[in-house]
């Protein structure tokens, strides 16, 4: 894509997504130049019914910003922010500004289902920026597919799914977890494997990804653990006496939320330091958002197997991360999830402008192949079961609370959300 | 006690269920869009858990933090039933073992579990949800009430049960569907739930049988027991020195309760389309005791007002602050303990309906002395 023949006007990373969607559009049959309104009549652009008007679109944001997984969202909310504020910096989308409609899903499913029906039923949304947890996700699908709606999710999560009505932007469990285990067991010759988890459906499916991998494809590895614990468990030592004792290469730890802080503390205290790399400590489940909980100082050491860290050097990210911390605050980190979140409106707008509709039908056809050299994660691809293209990296968590990349693969990963072999 | 207590219906009963179905079955379908209908559904099958608190709870005496129990069992009952429907062999093709629920799949089970098997049949399963809550209620009373454990113990035990069957319910993913719930529920012996037409008309079966409930413990309230139940409440060992079995009868009143949340539970699932933890636990259970302390835990319409106004409130509030609406409502909750400690029926009873009377007839025979068992039969 030629970068440099557009007019530097607009500021910042959103000029890539720009030229991004621009140049999907020079292939398409509109005019480049054809951004204004007037060039897209709402009656043409909107044939079923959705909130958009002469100069504005109306999109949804449904996220937890109230209850236990409010700490988590919140970064999400805020990047889908940015890039609307981005966007519209730009002119917006076929010439209208995106105006959108927060609702609380307060970390109650029901309440998820609910919000979902209002944004999409009531308020016409032309698409929604939503959902953490799977049991979130879970609850407003058939939401979603009853009234056609089209929902941009952006967690790691562990697939088992693929809705006509859901652009999963973040990464499905093979993802994240093979090029992990390669790497671990190719630089740093582990071989024995202990699995640990709190006790739900992703730290589940991801370690039986895991086992399935490390049994089957790597050679002379084993697992010699797996445990799984309730959420929000905060009495790791024995689990850590059995590790002290099986003596594994490599803890495969798949804790989630509070309970990390008392796991990695847990862990140093009995003397297992992670700088020390025996065992080595690889999680899937620790992102920089969760290091400020656990502290820097007990997690060093540790490795971490994400497609974004906040440290990453290139232009898209600097421009990322300097635009976030303008919007945000300084003291703010990103987090892999909050990265993908930040996805959602420019592969929207993208699909949009590639398809010259709003349409939901349309958009979803034009999404697939869509492609954003503009993402802070590096070049990602919508590949047709709805999950993106995207590489995998493994970075060594430092004490002040970044990440170090040690490792990313070579060629993007491609999604596989049903993956055989490994059921 | 005046006479006209004794009858089944007093005139501020009879205004006070007249009211009530002309809100539920003429105002609220007349003004609301469908969304908004199915919403105010959602929140009726709330209101069956209140109602069933009054007559343990403001009757009995017996505070229990534990009746999203029993609405989760009811749900999870209704809930397997239709799961069960949604998973057809050809639903779930993709599948290592096609034809069982995506979530055992997804763990690794091959089969479905025995005690899955009967939630096959619809019949089995409308027992279910009135049976397993009931069988819960009645282990559980007899275990406490035998013993004697009443009060803030209770309180405590059944906040124990709430928490030890959310753990099992996530512990138990592959025969649970975990912290998901049991979601992607769609028909109903073929007939669409997820459909407008079908929210509407699953709005009506709701209300009608709420108003079963109701005029069940309407019926409770009137009879000998109801007053026993005030008696047990108000001196529990007068009552047992008399020759009464105390612990039968709260026992049977906290099975009904458990029995009215249960129906209130399959409600649910039908309406909203899925049955998760989050609705079995401790957060829920505390939540149905503000919908019934709100409305006012002495009146059974009141119970209804209450679980109305507070999810209402709840919805509202959050749609237009949505990071601070939390506030909001905990400011809702204080004001109402502090100004109206008997709830919304409190406020109606002291104010509105003393006007009615004076203004209907000019005999003001109805309203008895203002005790706890006058008030409350007057509404």
């Amino acid at each position: 894509m030629s970068d440099k023949k557009i007019p530097a006007k607009m500021a910042g990373p959103s000029r890539r997504a720009f030229m991004a969607g621009t140049a999907a559009m020079t292939a398409s049959l509109f005019l480049p130049k054809g951004l204004r309104a007037a060039d897209f009549p709402t009656a043409e652009v909107n044939t079923t019914g959705l909130a958009v008007t002469d100069d504005t679109v109306t999109i949804g944001i449904l996220h937890s910003v109230t209850g236990t997984m409010a700490i988590s969202e919140t970064g999400s909310v805020q990047a889908e922010k940015l890039a609307i504020d981005q966007i519209n910096a730009q002119g917006g989308i076929l010439g209208r500004k995106i105006e959108y409609i927060q609702e609380d899903g307060a970390s109650d499913w029901p309440t998820f289902a609910e919000k979902a029906r209002k944004l999409l039923v009531n308020d016409k949304v032309a698409s929604v920026m939503g959902c953490w947890t799977s049991a979130s996700r879970k609850a407003v699908l058939p939401v979603f597919e009853q009234h056609n709606g089209f929902l941009y999710y952006p967690t790691f999560y562990e697939g088992l799914e693929q809705s006509p009505n859901v652009i999963y932007t973040g990464q499905e469990a093979t993802q994240q977890i093979i090029a992990g285990l390669d790497w671990v067991s190719e630089t740093k010759g582990a071989k024995t494997f202990y699995l640990l988890g709190s006790d739900y459906i992703w730290p589940r499916t991801s370690n039986k990804i895991a086992r399935k991998h490390i049994e089957n494809f790597l050679e002379g590895s084993k697992v010699v653990g797996e445990e799984y614990y309730p959420l929000g468990h905060t009495q790791f030592n024995s689990v850590i006496n059995k590790i002290r004792l099986r003596k594994p290469d490599v803890i495969y730890a798949i804790v989630v939320g509070g309970s990390n802080v008392a796991f990695y503390k847990q862990l140093k205290a009995a003397g297992i330091d992670p700088t020390g790399e025996s065992p080595l400590v690889l999680t899937i489940s620790v992102t920089e958002d969760e290091i400020r909980g656990i502290g820097g100082e007990n997690i060093e050491g540790t490795y971490a197997c994400m497609k974004y860290f906040q440290s990453l050097q290139n232009d898209n990210n600097l421009e990322f991360v300097k635009a976030f911390k303008e919007m945000w605050g300084e003291d703010i980190v990103i987090g892999d999830v909050t990265q993908a979140a930040y996805l959602g409106p420019w592969l929207w707008k993208a699909a949009v402008e590639k398809a010259g509709s709003f349409d939901i039908n349309k958009v979803r056809e034009a999404q697939i192949g869509v492609e954003l050299d503009s993402a802070p994660e590096g070049y990602v691809k919508v590949h047709e079961n709805h999950h993106l293209w995207s590489k995998t990296r493994v970075g060594r968590a430092q004490a002040d609370g970044q990440y170090e990349v040690v490792f990313e693969t070579a060629e993007l990963v491609e999604p596989d959300p049903f993956p055989e072999g490994y059921q | 006690m005046s006479i006209a207590s004794n009858r089944l219906f007093t005139r501020q009963d009879i205004i006070g269920f007249a009211v009530l179905a002309a809100v539920v079955f003429i105002v609220l379908p007349l003004t609301l869009d469908s969304f908004r209908l199915n919403l105010f559904g959602k929140y009726l099958t709330y209101a069956f858990v209140a109602v069933g608190l009054v007559l343990c709870w403001g009757a009995g005496g017996i505070l229990s933090l534990g009746q999203g129990v029993f609405f989760g069992l009811g749900g999870y009952c209704m809930a397997m039933f239709l799961k069960l429907e949604a998973s057809t062999p050809e639903n779930t093709a993709i599948q290592s073992t096609p034809g069982i629920p995506d979530f055992m799949d997804w763990n690794q089970l091959t089969a479905l579990p025995w005690w899955w098997e009967p939630f096959n049949t619809l019949t089995f399963a409308l027992l279910a949800v009135v049976a397993v809550p009931v069988m819960f209620a009645f282990i559980i009373g007899v275990a406490m009430f035998r013993r004697r454990v009443g009060g803030v113990y209770f309180a405590i035990i059944t906040q124990a049960f709430a928490a030890i069957l959310t753990i099992l319910i996530i512990g138990q993913q592959g025969f649970t569907g975990g912290v998901n719930g049991i979601t992607d529920l769609r028909t109903l012996q073929g007939w669409d739930i997820r459909t407008d037409a079908a929210k509407e008309t699953l709005y009506y079966v709701n209300g009608v049988l709420l108003f079963s409930c109701l005029l069940i413990a309407q019926f409770v309230r009137k009879s000998k027991l109801g007053r026993l139940l005030i008696a047990m409440r108000d001196q529990e060992d007068r009552v047992r020195f008399s020759g009464y079995d105390v612990a039968s009868f709260k026992i049977f009143i906290f099975c009904l309760g458990a029995a009215f949340a249960g129906i209130g539970g399959a409600m649910f699932t039908l309406q909203v389309g899925f049955m998760s933890p989050t609705l079995v636990g401790i957060v829920p259970s505390i939540e149905m005791v503000i919908f019934c302390a709100v409305g006012g835990r002495l009146s059974i319409i009141g119970a209804v007002y209450g679980a109305l106004l507070v999810n209402w409130a709840k919805t509202s509030l959050s749609e237009s602050f949505p990071e601070l609406w939390l506030f909001g409502l905990g400011g809702l909750f204080i004001a109402v303990v502090m100004l109206f400690p008997n709830g919304l029926a409190g406020l109606y009873a002291d104010h509105v309906a003393p006007r009615i009377d004076r203004l209907l007839s000019r005999k003001s025979a109805d309203v008895g002395p203002a005790d706890d068992t006058a008030r409350a039969a007057a509404e």
